[in-house]
């Protein structure tokens, strides 16, 4: 390791521009002659759309176009689409509804897009749109996918009759049927997986321009995945031809997913820039954010989990009715489905699983990713199951989880994967350490006297990352395959620019994907440049997404710069006048074996573009390499979280005291970067269990619909996190990484949720657990002990 | 926003003479209510009368057994005031537990007390010192200002200029914040002059700030936390939201008013 | 239309706008400082925490005009160009307290006037309480309060520094 290398803290190189404020984000761009859009949206949550009279707000100052579902009809403009095709147990195709960019004829939550106004400024495309008048006859609604799936509920779309998109399942039911009937014990739950508003403090924005000289488009957007969105925009969505749009994600504040998907407002501000000649631009207010980002999770679930007498766990099985929102956003069907299933068998060894997923239309905002997608849940059902089942059957829930761990690798589980590498023991053993679970009973007894509850949770999580191979994801109904591609191109001076399809909004890139460079190549850190987000300079990308960017990305580097040091060592042959088989490459030299004959990196570099030692012949000029990089496996990154904190039963609020987390995310790039996305998961997973929820009221409305309702963690709602790490490298890419993004997300609602049953001696209570929820709970509590006395 | 024009006047008359000309204009004290409400699109008025180039209406003093606080004071003004920590520490506690620092450099008190939102903490001090309103045209006793939601005793075109405070022997606050807005979800200002205890409860009521009557008589009879022990108010007419049913909201009413005295108790 | 007149980041600026104008659309639109950024619309999230005479404000909630004859500071303003950095400046990037740098600007304008209010020993809870109005989504904190720490000591070690910003 060099101080710069591989497993080294190093400062990020991306931070000098963001505390100086010189960040560029979206918004911040202004381009000459550029117009504001302002998009009229819905206030009605379903209802047909009978007229749209724009006449009044086109004579308003300022107004240069309102634009229309009709029109992006009469140009032919596709609606948006949904990436990946789940199909029932019948073997039917998913029912996906048509998705406009703009409502036709009907719209179908509050927010969705009925037309967008195009002026000079902001304000006047606001003012205008005011004056726009649509009638609307409004239909009854329904936002609760249970209530969704009932007769006589409101039809979302035409193609779905009972709202249901697809009735998928996963495993093998018999079986696990069978070892229900032999087991000597069941527990059986039902819980709910809150809504979640992703919230990235950026909101989205969106630039289009056409140049009508070149006859190309440039977007510029708020997106974690240009190359997917452009992709989208120009194959189905067909506003521009892909070799003549350009997709620019500068930097980008915050994604967890809901910047992944391809929206309605890029698509019109690339459409609109043509029709009206003009850069269009547009910046989500935070309101509209609540409104019409892809929301994350939604899931009501009953889960079951059978154990053997010797508290063995032999089976599992789910029900579980995902709320996919109105409209099919565009990975939303994955998300209940293969990004969750295929986890509920958690860091366990469960021969029998089998798991049914109703995926349901609403009137609400779409459902998508976000951070953990599908994986949040699934732990959530494994961790709560068999927190539950411990304290049933009477056992240390720490023992019990130790008992039922897989302990062989790989380890093939009943519900599509094959676990490769891990060690679930070490990591809880090294965090009850941590924890001082041994001191955990002194400190509820202190918390006692002073009339307060406490109570210690696990999370015992497993995720599956990386994601992953084409074959396999394309097996599954991916319409996408999800390798990495990367170019390395070494300058004549021997500095370096790596060109990568991972995209950084947040992750650190610029400066983990450089230290790989230096690893490998032995060359300083400020000589290497990481350029991502530009659809122009990257031949192309998957993105960022389901801590994929350090397994997969940086994987394609690797691969990358494994043959820039193949070509390197030809060229240094012809410079030494050496065979090239004598060759060997270490710390940023070439030298030929046995000898201390040897040239640097940089001298090799200029060789490699002089060419005066070899002719065009026998080697080709230049020094650049690319890479595609298709992984064997998805990564199962795994760990342990404990969660400690203390209610007080007056008031309801709930104190976390102590968070321990100890991950096993193979090999680290950096830790101060690792521990840092691990801080965040957790915030996260803090929010949804104690304090986010996203609440739709029955007409419809959006009841959190701003930060003056909507619950997000404050500095002061967390304490600082304690957190280590094991280290199973991952032995199905060449970096040994697992991935690290999403784990506390994924980890901490559980751990969460089993220290606040934990502590009120009781398991009803869903999330998020309010004060005013955990209030009630402990009035329950305290009922519950008059009663025994 | 929607359009306005804007006037900066350098003394009260002339702000009130504005007003008088100016039918839709609206006084723009600190601002934190009024520019999100405008921004919003929910308020409209077509001029804005900036209060904040009068010294007249800034400062707090000392006058013989009162704390006399200018209506432009800011909040994080009050909370760091000398004056005030000495004379009714319980009113700089308050005036710290509003927004947070950034809204308190510019939020007022004037700006507050005006506008009587049923969530604001300042009406809670108010009427538990039994403080007075004064006004361009008169004083006006907090039990005469708070009318209910979001309305004052205040006429049309009048300004409030200062807000006198009698100082009290034995005074706190204790506010349960709403999770998501941090306004006061309830908010429980007690305060003891000679015999006379008053309880004052904001972020509770569908009719905004009011006297908890049961807590002052049980808080005559013996100042002390366990003289509410089991007490809060009926249910009945507390505001119901997503954060707190009106059953939760009158229990920490019990729970906030049990805690400030005891805050008040223990100084 | 009405003339404003402040000083930002040490330079007078004069401009005739519109009264509606926001501090922060004035900085960001007319002078061009994007780096105070816009986060959300009910006055929450702290994104655009700037200084006007020396205290933090939300620059989305104080109109332009409001600041007529102040002295405004934006995060571009706390070290010159290719100079050294603010010692908090330079203490988030040590501490790694930001990710995706978006409600960077705003933190770090906020940490500099919680100093400025109660000094260079700040205690963990005393961070925490005081960011009440500033929003992160991506540290979860926990290296927010290390960088306000460790930014609030520096500043002490640099009495000069300080009476200069
Ligand atoms: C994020 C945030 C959090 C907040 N949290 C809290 C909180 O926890 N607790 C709390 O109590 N408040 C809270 N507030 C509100 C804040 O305290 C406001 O500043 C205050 O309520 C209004 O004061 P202002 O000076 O900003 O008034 P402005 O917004 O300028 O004015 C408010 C109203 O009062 C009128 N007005 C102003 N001054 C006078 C005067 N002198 N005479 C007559 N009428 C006048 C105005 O015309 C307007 O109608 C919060 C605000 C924000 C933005």
């Amino acid at each position: 390791m060099t101080g710069t290398g591989i497993g080294a803290p190093v400062r990020r190189k991306e931070d000098q521009r963001f505390i100086t404020g010189a960040g560029r984000y979206t918004d911040d761009l202004s381009r000459p002659g550029q117009a504001h859009a302002y998009f009229l949206r819905s206030p009605h949550a379903h209802a047909k759309i009978l007229s749209i009279d724009t006449a009044a707000a086109r004579a308003m100052p300022g107004v240069v176009a309102i634009l229309t579902g009709d029109d992006l009809a009469a140009d032919k403009i596709g609606g948006l689409i949904c990436g990946w095709m789940i199909h029932s147990k019948d073997g039917s195709p998913m029912k996906a509804g048509p998705h406009p960019a703009l409502a036709q004829g009907k719209v179908r939550y509050v927010g969705d897009h009925v037309a967008v106004v195009i002026a000079d400024t902001y304000a006047q495309a606001r003012d205008a749109a005011e004056a726009i008048e649509v009638a609307y006859e409004v239909l009854p609604a329904v936002v609760d996918a249970r209530a969704a799936q009932k007769a006589g509920a409101p039809q979302v779309h035409d193609v779905a009759d009972d709202n249901t998109v697809f009735r998928w399942h996963l495993g093998d039911k018999a079986s696990t049927d069978a070892a229900f009937a032999r087991a000597a014990h069941v527990t059986k739950i039902d819980l709910v997986n809150n809504r979640l508003v992703p919230n990235p403090m950026e909101p989205r924005a969106a630039v289009g321009e056409y140049d009508p000289g070149n006859e190309s488009y440039t977007l510029f957007t708020t997106s974690q995945n240009p190359h997917v969105a452009r992709l989208v925009l120009s194959a189905f969505i067909g506003v521009a031809p892909e070799h003549k749009l350009r997709v620019i994600a500068p930097d980008v504040g915050g994604g967890f997913g809901s910047k992944i998907f391809i929206y309605a407002e890029e698509t019109v501000c690339v459409w609109a820039a043509r029709k009206v000649g003009r850069p269009v631009r547009w910046t989500s207010d935070r309101t509209e954010a609540f409104l019409s980002d892809a929301h994350g999770r939604d899931h009501a679930t009953h889960a079951e989990l059978a154990m053997d007498e010797n508290g063995k766990i032999i089976g599992l099985r789910a029900q579980t009715i995902a709320n996919l929102g109105a409209y099919l956003s565009t990975f939303s069907s994955s998300v209940p489905t293969y990004l969750y299933a295929p986890l509920l068998s958690g860091s366990y060894d469960i021969p029998a699983i089998y798991a049914e997923v109703d995926g349901v239309y609403t009137n609400t905002a779409p459902v998508d990713a976000y951070r953990g997608a599908g994986r949040p849940e699934a732990t959530f059902v494994v961790e709560r199951l068999v927190e539950v089942a411990a304290r049933e059957l009477g056992m240390d829930p720490a023992k019990f989880r130790k008992r039922n761990y897989v302990k062989r690798f790989p380890h093939q589980t009943p519900v599509i994967m094959t676990y490769d590498a891990g060690d679930y023991g070490a990591s809880m053993d090294k965090a009850l350490e941590l924890a001082d679970y041994k001191g955990f009973s002194r400190r509820k007894r202190e918390s006692a006297r002073r009339g307060k509850l406490r109570g210690i949770g696990f999370s015992s999580y497993i995720e599956a990352c990386g994601i992953a191979p084409s074959q396999a994801v394309g097996s599954l109904g991916a319409g996408v395959g999800l390798w990495e591609s990367a170019e390395v191109r070494v300058n004549p001076t021997g500095s370096i620019e790596v060109l990568t399809g991972s995209h950084s909004h947040g992750q650190g890139h610029e400066t983990t994907f450089a230290q790989l460079v230096c690893d490998r190549l032995g060359v300083p850190i400020e000589n290497v440049i990481i350029v991502h987000g530009d659809t122009d300079k990257v031949q192309f990308g998957m993105g960022t997404y389901g801590s994929r960017s350090g397994a997969v990305g940086m994987s394609a580097i690797a691969k990358a710069i494994d043959k820039v040091i193949v070509k390197g060592k030809k060229v240094a042959a012809h410079v030494l006048e050496a065979a090239e088989a004598d060759i060997e490459f270490k710390d940023g030299k070439f030298t030929v074996a046995g000898t201390d004959r040897g040239v640097g990196f940089a001298d090799v570099a200029l060789q490699a573009y002089i060419a005066h030692k070899f002719s065009g012949q026998d080697l080709e000029p230049g020094l650049k390499e690319g890479a595609f990089y298709d992984p064997t496996n998805f990564t199962f990154p795994a760990g342990v979280h404990i969660c400690e904190l203390e209610i007080d039963p007056d008031t309801g609020v709930t104190t976390i005291e102590r968070w321990t987390a100890v991950d096993d995310f193979g090999v680290i790039i950096n830790p101060m970067i690792v521990e840092g996305q691990v801080h965040g998961g957790i915030a996260q997973g803090v929010g949804q269990a104690l304090h986010e929820g996203a609440i739709y009221d029955e007409s419809g409305q959006l009841v959190t619909a701003s930060f003056m309702d909507y619950r997000m963690p404050r500095a002061a709602d967390l304490p600082s996190f304690q957190v280590g790490m094991t280290v199973t490298p991952c032995p199905s890419n060449p970096l040994g990484i697992k991935g690290c993004g999403e784990a506390g997300a994924i980890a901490a609602p559980a751990a969460v949720m089993n220290a606040i049953t934990d502590a009120l001696g009781h398991e009803d209570i869903a999330m998020p657990a309010t004060p005013q929820a955990v209030w009630r709970a402990a009035q329950k509590n305290a009922a519950m002990r008059v009663a025994a006395e | 926003m929607y359009a306005f024009t804007y006037h900066k006047p350098s003394s009260v008359r002339q702000a009130a003479a504005m007003l008088a000309k100016n039918e839709d204009a609206k006084l723009l004290a600190g601002g934190h209510t009024l520019l999100p409400t405008m921004k919003q699109r929910l308020a409209s008025p077509s001029a804005l009368i900036d209060l904040g180039a009068m010294p007249e209406l800034k400062g707090i003093e000392r006058k013989g057994r009162s704390v006399v606080i200018g209506a432009m004071t800011r909040h994080g003004e009050v909370a760091e005031s000398a004056v005030v920590r000495e004379a009714i520490p319980g009113l700089a506690e308050l005036a710290e537990l509003i927004g947070d620092p950034h809204v308190r450099h510019r939020g007022t008190i004037g700006g507050s007390v005006a506008n009587n939102d049923p969530s604001a903490d300042y009406p809670a001090a108010l009427l538990a010192l039994d403080a007075t309103v004064i006004t361009n045209k008169r004083k006006i006793a907090a039990d005469e200002f708070f009318q209910g939601l979001f309305v004052t005793a205040l006429e049309e075109g009048e300004i409030v200029t200062k807000v006198s405070f009698p100082v009290a022997q034995k005074a706190a606050y204790a506010k349960f914040r709403n999770p998501a807005s941090r306004y006061a979800l309830a908010g429980v200002f007690v305060a003891k002059r000679g015999s006379d205890v008053r309880v004052a409860v904001t972020g509770a009521s569908e009719n905004g700030v009011f006297r908890w009557t049961a807590a002052e008589e049980a808080l005559k009879a013996r100042f002390t936390a366990k003289s509410l022990e089991g007490m809060a108010p009926s249910p009945d007419g507390m505001i119901g939201d997503i954060h707190a049913d009106s059953a939760y909201r009158a229990h920490l009413v019990g729970v906030m008013a049990r805690r400030a005295v005891q805050a008040a108790t223990s100084r | 239309m009405a003339i404003v007149n402040m000083t930002v980041n040490g330079r007078a600026v004069t401009a005739d706008i519109d009264p509606r104008m926001l501090l922060v659309q004035f900085v960001r639109e007319n002078l061009r400082l994007t780096g105070t950024h816009v986060g959300c619309d009910t006055s929450q999230c702290g994104s655009c925490v700037l200084h006007v005479d020396g205290q933090a404000v939300k620059a989305c909630t104080v109109l332009a005009i409001q600041a007529d004859g102040s002295s405004v500071t934006t995060i571009e303003g706390l070290s010159a160009a290719g100079g050294e950095l603010h010692p908090m400046q330079a203490a988030f990037r040590e501490h790694h307290g930001l990710q995706c740098g978006y409600c960077t600007p705003g933190m770090i304008m906020a940490a500099i006037d919680i100093v400025n209010r109660k000094g260079h020993a700040l205690d963990e809870t005393t961070i925490r309480d005081e960011l009440e109005g500033n929003l992160c989504r991506c540290t979860g904190y926990h290296n927010i309060v290390k960088a306000v720490a460790a930014g609030a000591e520096a500043m002490g070690r640099e009495p000069i520094r300080q009476a200069a910003e």
